[in-house]
């Protein structure tokens, strides 16, 4: 369904913690050196094997694209400013327990 | 996580209440996105990330300062959770049906499309998975945190984590997702087409 190149350019940026910044020209004509190893060992695999190597590849790849978009559902609602209220009641609290201890 | 240092709790001072406070403060960020995860729905999330912030400062003299007090507590939020879920719900309901309501009550018209589905996706994980993966996938806590605070073996969360991700796999992937007509693969294409687009932003 999708091509190896696409879902490591996809999620290869994340991982490299943004160093790309030539934008998606440049990221498309990059073969990473992972991939190229890797490539060296499949042409000198049968079909089949290649087929099955790519799969798993695939699937790690889907899962960090999943990682990286869970990671960023969380960070959503930590980068939310917080409600006044917290803080508000914390205070309230703080200032009943040294007016009492 | 308490350490090697055993020590008796140090007595309770202004100074040491000012540096719990301190760092309470800045976990309530983190409180609150945890909570979300469990809630779903803002509101009562922040109802219950209040709550285990006055639980957390009620109880700051048995805390150590110095340990990990955001795992500390995130498991004050996880157990006020769950025993406010025992309150109101009978028993036989804490089960995936209701922890698939809780989250599938989010829908931000302003989310990306991919980011309601991995919602959807994640709301469609038996509960003890969904928490354990976004501990250790979003929350940044190391496997032996994460069993802390689920109070279970280190062992049994990194065995929910996979069976997580390899459920939410399949869930986005393949036939067990499908909502408003759109088939299964769409899911997956949208988070891909996303993190694509978030790339190349930076």
């Amino acid at each position: 369904m999708f091509s190896n190149a696409w879902v490591y350019l996809a999620i290869g940026n994340f991982t490299e913690g943004g160093a790309l910044s030539g934008g998606e020209e440049q990221s498309r004509g990059r073969v990473p050196r992972e991939r190229r190893h890797e490539d060296m060992i499949e042409q000198r695999s049968i079909d089949e094997r290649r087929r099955t190597s790519a799969a798993l590849d695939e699937a790690r790849l889907r899962q960090q694209a999943i990682g990286v978009r869970l990671r960023q559902m969380f960070d959503e609602v930590v980068n939310e400013q917080v409600p006044d209220e917290f803080l508000e009641i914390l205070r309230r609290a703080d200032k009943r327990s040294s007016e009492n201890g | 996580m308490a350490g090697p240092d055993e020590s008796v709790p140090p007595p309770r001072s202004a100074a040491v209440d000012e540096a719990f406070k301190r760092e309470l403060v800045q976990l309530i960020p983190h409180l609150r996105a945890f909570a979300r995860t469990l809630c779903g729905e803002p509101a009562a999330a922040d109802d219950l990330a209040q709550d285990a912030m006055m639980k957390a400062w009620d109880a700051r003299n048995s805390f150590q300062m110095g340990t990990n007090m955001k795992a500390w507590t995130f498991m004050i939020l996880r157990n006020q959770f769950y025993s406010e879920k025992r309150r109101s719900w009978r028993q036989s309901q804490l089960d995936q049906e209701a922890a698939e309501r809780t989250l599938v009550a989010v829908d931000d018209p302003e989310a990306p499309v991919a980011l309601d589905e991995l919602r959807q996706g994640l709301s469609m994980l038996p509960a003890e998975q969904r928490e354990a993966l976004i501990l250790v996938g979003a929350g940044g806590f190391a496997y032996e945190e994460a069993a802390e605070i689920c109070n279970c073996a280190v062992g049994t969360v990194k065995s929910r984590v996979s069976r997580a991700r390899r459920a939410l796999h399949a869930i986005l992937e393949g036939g067990a997702y499908d909502r408003d007509g759109r088939s299964a693969g769409d899911a997956m294409r949208s988070i891909l087409a996303d993190a694509e687009r978030l790339s190349t932003l930076r």
